[in-house]
């Protein structure tokens, strides 16, 4: 068993009828980070996941995780690895405690350590307050919480999060991601996937998925610098015009708006863009701002999921 | 004027959108679609075919204590008429009663050594001892007291027997006032049984995998096999609870007695209790949503309310009624609980049943736990 590498995924592809939901995709996550797959919906996250914690079959490919062959070895690993469904899965009509108390001895967790987890949880993700409240009575952030203290209390090795904060206001998610980091603080691998780009800059490692395929990965800030474009942002009049003419050449990559502004990924073939943009559309680019920006993750995702979308 | 009209179309063509859209999602749910012509098309059948109140073929033994020509006669005279087919001889009417006990005759046809005695001083020739735990049996048994002596008089056995004389003498046991509540309660503690047992569970794995819950559950450690079992055990008490309500009152309001010995009826009733809950198990694994696990709880209910015994006897039904009422643990328990209660009958008489309920018990649990896969494909 390699100790620093807790995912290793090779040529792994799941089929359903003739779609492939994952394509070929070959990961390496190591262990105590962090690691996002970024993609839009239907880009095969879940489905990744799902292969990965043995509840999916793969067409063909191999999987390891935590040293073990997947699916060979899956009821070895459900001891070590906590998940976390992207709808929540605990029982509405159970309290918060009587939910952890059901998954503590699901997890075969002895009555007093057990008594013991449960407290800490309740304690360090803010329940102990509402642990006789039913989990379907709880906000959209408390019962996030609540499925994170259940899927961490027998303190898994690694952490498979689906989609955790969709359903999240963004003052919760920043304390969600805090938990998350104290957690891989502890040793914890955890393997998490979204489709915000801020919570996907927040994780050491990073994969970016669309169509079942990979199409890039690494950290976020090694993805922003590999960029095969520059971002020129172009202020002025009449933005949604300007787009439309743009986009129709082929070294732009991509134009959004984002305001008063349009955001423009250019090829890297053209080495000096803001000229190239003068001489190309002199006529479009009378009268408007142009300025070199440094590139986000949002450039890098849609860079690079550009293609093959419908 | 023109405002009516216009706001009848509108709420015409919202009506035909609803209609139209009710439509294409009926067409598209395969099983509810064919709920719609299994149902009709099976309970025609049930009732035009199974559904036999003239009772016929009913299993009887033979106590022939005159070895007699006449006897001989007699007996072919009851065979013709159907309604009974001998199966069992005993040499003496204790024998033959315990057979009834055991639930292995209807009934016991004792020819006495004096029958040609008896011809001649016009008293009935010979005594049935009749099963009355099922008051239809036993008015189909009792329709033989002024049966018409063909054989014998064709014989010249019986020329100056009187018509008006009864032929036999009628002995009706468990039930001799033919109380229709006394043949009903303890079938009902089956058919209740049958229809809440399966009901619970039928709906119990599918309302997981409705909620999301199961997604959660099979990432656990915990086996296919405890996942059955742990959702199984609490209805065992539901279902003593159902039984203590329905015996209990039964024996208060309307006078059920119940002879049989109370271990016996508890070990029978946790056996059946069993086989019901794993039997919901099983349509669990089949049904994809709660709806389609009460269309197919529906589907075993019926069949267990018409062909397990409980409405209509056994011996009235077709063959292939009756291979299907043997596939259904309702006919078995029914048979049993008949036995225990009205009859006084122990396990030990009814084996076959008590082993058949267990067999399916075991079998149906390891066939739901290979069904349930702990994997989302």
């Amino acid at each position: 068993m390699l100790p620093d590498i807790a995912i290793e995924t090779k040529n792994l592809t799941r089929r359903f009828g003739d779609f492939t939901a994952v394509d070929n995709v070959s990961l390496i996550i190591p262990a105590k980070t962090i690691y996002g797959f970024l993609g839009p919906n239907g880009s095969g996250k879940s489905t990744c996941m799902r292969l990965i914690t043995g509840l999916l079959l793969p067409t063909s490919g191999s999987i390891r995780v935590l040293g073990m062959n997947i699916p060979e070895q899956t009821e070895s690993l459900r001891l070590r690895i906590g998940y976390m469904t992207q709808k929540f899965s605990l029982y509405d009509d159970l309290s918060v405690i009587e939910n952890l108390r059901f998954i503590a001895q699901i997890y075969n967790l002895d009555f007093h350590l057990g008594k013991q987890r449960i407290n800490e949880q309740l304690h360090a993700y803010e329940l102990d307050q509402r642990s006789t409240r039913l989990a379907g009575s709880l906000s959209g952030g408390q019962r996030q919480r609540l499925a994170l203290a259940c899927a961490t209390l027998h303190k898994p090795e690694l952490l498979v999060l689906d989609e955790p904060t969709s359903a999240v206001d963004p003052e919760n998610r920043r304390d969600f991601w805090e938990k998350l980091f104290d957690l891989c603080d502890q040793g914890t691998t955890i393997l998490v996937s979204t489709h915000y780009m801020d919570e996907a800059e927040r994780c050491h490692g990073l994969a970016i998925l669309e169509g079942g395929k990979k199409r890039a990965d690494g950290s976020p800030n090694q993805l922003m610098k590999d960029l095969g474009a520059q971002v020129v942002e172009i202020g002025g009049d009449n933005l949604r015009q300007l787009k439309q003419q743009l986009i129709a050449d082929t070294n732009v990559v991509s134009a959004a708006q984002q305001g008063t502004h349009l955001r423009v990924l250019i090829d890297n073939r053209i080495e000096h863009p803001q000229q190239w943009l003068q001489q190309t559309f002199a006529e479009l680019m009378q009268n408007r701002s142009i300025n070199i920006v440094r590139p986000s993750l949002e450039d890098v995702f849609v860079h690079c999921t550009g293609e093959g979308r419908q | 004027m023109f405002l009516t009209t216009r706001s009848t179309l509108n709420s015409l063509q919202r009506m035909q959108a609803i209609m139209v859209k009710e439509l294409r999602q009926l067409s598209r749910d395969k099983p509810t679609f064919a709920m719609i012509v299994m149902i009709p098309l099976i309970q025609l059948l049930l009732f035009g075919f199974a559904i036999n109140t003239n009772v016929r073929d009913l299993s009887v033994a033979l106590v022939d204590q005159s070895h007699s020509e006449i006897a001989r006669a007699l007996v072919a005279d009851l065979t013709a008429t159907q309604v009974v087919h001998f199966v069992k001889t005993y040499q003496t009417p204790d024998q033959a009663s315990k057979a009834i006990t055991r639930g292995e005759v209807r009934a016991a046809l004792v020819i006495p050594r004096d029958i040609a005695q008896r011809i001649g001083d016009e008293r009935p020739l010979a005594q049935w001892l009749i099963d009355g735990s099922d008051t239809m049996v036993g008015s189909a048994l009792l329709g033989l007291r002024n049966m018409p002596l063909t054989t014998l008089n064709s014989r010249g056995f019986a020329t100056n027997f009187s018509t008006t004389k009864p032929t036999f003498e009628m002995s009706l046991f468990y039930n001799p006032q033919r109380v229709a509540a006394i043949n009903i309660v303890p079938g009902l503690v089956g058919v209740i049984l049958t229809m809440t047992m399966v009901m619970f569970t039928s709906a119990a794995l599918v309302r997981e995998r409705e909620r999301g819950n199961l997604e959660l559950l099979i990432t656990t450690p915990v086996k296919p096999m405890e996942l059955m079992i742990g959702k199984i055990m609490p209805y065992v008490f539901v279902g003593f609870i159902q039984l203590a309500i329905i015996l209990g009152l039964g024996n208060i309001i309307f006078d059920v007695p119940i002879n049989g010995r109370i271990d016996h009826l508890f070990f029978a009733v946790l056996v059946f209790i069993s086989a019901s809950l794993t039997l919901g198990m099983l349509i669990s694994t089949v049904a994809q949503t709660q709806l389609q696990a009460m269309q197919l709880t529906v589907f075993i209910l019926i069949p267990s309310i018409l062909l397990s015994g409980f409405m209509f006897p056994y011996e009235g039904m077709p063959a292939a009624a009756q291979w299907i009422a043997e596939s259904l643990p309702a006919t078995h328990f029914i048979r049993m609980i008949r036995g225990i209660v009205l009859r006084g009958a122990t396990l030990m008489d009814l084996w076959p049943d008590l082993l058949w309920l267990a067999g399916f018990t075991v079998i149906g649990l390891i066939v739901a736990a290979k069904r349930f896969k702990k994997r989302l494909d």
